[in-house]
């Protein structure tokens, strides 16, 4: 499985909404994503993808849509 | 010895102003005289802390020069090693003049520390901000000068907006661009004279027309328990708390701004939230994104990462009590400072928990104009009664009534 797809399982299973619909919507002002959401995000990349993002490396205007969560893995990853 | 109150009056503007001139040229022009804007800092932190509030001054040095050492000499570890409990004790070591100050009045009533000045809790905040931020691997150098410059940054020193670090400095080191400056200038123009409204018309009206006036009459005529005044009390000190301190956010974002600084604001019309978790997304943000950012998704992750509960939802109402409680010991070690912590920690487990259950039954729960008021109208008297708490009145109305 390709990281893209592995991310967009992670939000699905987080927000409990199929985000393929919802690539460009902002997750925390939609309410599906709050700081608990993220800290979870963050612990899912990485037992899963062995990404690590620090606490406050995560800014959230960085990560809050789908797109950009991705874009931002692909980038840790590669 | 003249003496100047950060904006303590509509005077204290042009006095910036006319020190700032030079500065907003530069920057007009595409420099950032930096020997310049330290000079006028300097000038004006001397001239809030000098004459009767000289104590404060020597504090407020002492405090310089003991942050430096801890945050330089944290870097400086850190660079070859990073033990945790190094890094706990950075911490409390960053905190500890911060908690000297907070703890002497709460067991010597009546005394307040030597080591006390104003601004210190906020800081306090950049500091230990930083040495959280060095044991992540994000800061990666101290720089002796520029440590300095953003820890006395001078529009946020008294009372915040609490800025971090690498966002202040990225503004720090460039100039923003002609077009964007003069918007920025434009946008202080217009929140100088939205603060002046807030804090001189309206915070004037509440807190020293209003204010004690209910007081007097709540103590005097309305008993321990529920009555009129003390309900007239709880509203107009809450618009009195939020048209001072939005009023002087105003004023620390706009003075940031002319030095070509974008210091985040503090808060987004924090009385029409639907609910608590937007209120604090909303009132006083700076602050309570610090708390969001450094304590709680902190005590998540820990938690979390060693599995210490099962359910995500006991790791999250804990994380919300804990941070909501030491905001609470943050404000002073007071039993209504403490109890207003612990009331909107409960606030926010309450909130989160009805969230979910509206999200499980979202068919059956109506959702229109009248449930959206009916949203503020609770959350407002929710918070409105947590001011009347922290405010200390109660507090004098049944321990220490005259």
């Amino acid at each position: 499985m390709d990281v893209k797809e592995t991310v967009i399982e992670i939000l699905n299973d987080l927000t409990g909404n199929d985000v393929n619909d919802a690539m460009d919507t902002n997750l925390f002002d939609a309410g599906l994503l709050d700081s608990m959401g993220s800290v979870q995000l963050l612990l899912e990349l990485q037992s899963q993808l062995n990404v690590t993002v620090p606490v406050s490396e995560f800014e959230r205007t960085e990560w809050d849509t789908p797109n950009k969560i991705v874009a931002k893995v692909e980038g840790l990853v590669g | 010895m003249i003496n100047l109150e950060p904006y303590g009056n509509p005077q204290y503007f042009i006095y910036l102003l006319i020190g700032l001139i030079p500065l907003m040229i530069g920057l007009y022009r595409g420099h950032r005289w930096r020997w310049y804007q330290s000079l006028v800092s300097l000038v004006f932190i001397f001239l809030m802390f000098d004459g009767p509030k000289l104590e404060q001054g020597i504090a407020l040095i002492g405090y310089v020069l003991w942050e430096w050492i801890m945050v330089g000499g944290y870097m400086a570890y850190r660079n070859r090693a990073n033990n945790r409990w190094v890094f706990y004790a950075a911490v409390v070591l960053s905190a500890l003049p911060l908690t000297f100050v907070k703890i002497t009045p709460a067991v010597a009533a009546g005394h307040t520390s030597i080591f006390g000045f104003l601004g210190i809790s906020y800081l306090t905040f950049r500091t230990v901000g930083m040495i959280m931020e060095m044991r992540d691997g994000i800061i990666k150098e101290f720089h002796p000068l520029l440590f300095l410059e953003f820890l006395l940054f001078m529009p946020t020193i008294s009372s915040g907006p609490i800025d971090r670090y690498r966002r202040w400095l990225a503004d720090y080191e460039t100039v923003p661009d002609r077009d964007k400056y003069v918007g920025m200038i434009e946008k202080a123009v217009h929140y100088i004279f939205l603060g002046f409204f807030y804090k001189f018309v309206m915070a004037y009206f509440f807190g020293t027309m209003l204010v004690p006036r209910l007081s007097a009459l709540t103590l005097h005529y309305g008993g321990d328990g529920l009555s009129w005044p003390l309900v007239g009390y709880m509203y107009s000190w809450s618009m009195y708390l939020f048209f001072d301190f939005a009023g002087y956010s105003l004023f620390a974002v706009a003075i940031s701004y002319l030095m070509g600084i974008e210091t985040p604001v503090n808060f987004n019309k924090p009385f029409l939230s639907p609910n608590l978790k937007e209120f604090w997304n909303r009132w006083h943000m700076s602050l309570s994104f610090w708390f969001r950012d450094f304590v709680f998704m902190r005590l998540v992750f820990a938690m979390m990462k060693t599995k210490l509960f099962k359910s995500r939802v006991t790791v999250s109402n804990i994380a919300y009590i804990l941070n909501m409680l030491i905001m609470g010991f943050w404000h002073g070690v007071t039993w209504y400072y403490i109890a207003y912590g612990l009331l909107h920690g409960l606030g926010l487990v309450v909130n989160d928990w009805w969230l979910r259950f509206k999200k499980k039954h979202r068919k059956s729960i109506p959702h229109n104009k009248f449930t959206e008021a009916f949203a503020i109208f609770i959350t407002f008297n929710f918070v409105c009664l947590s001011f009347l708490l922290f405010s200390g009145f109660l507090n004098t109305l049944w321990f220490v009534k005259p």
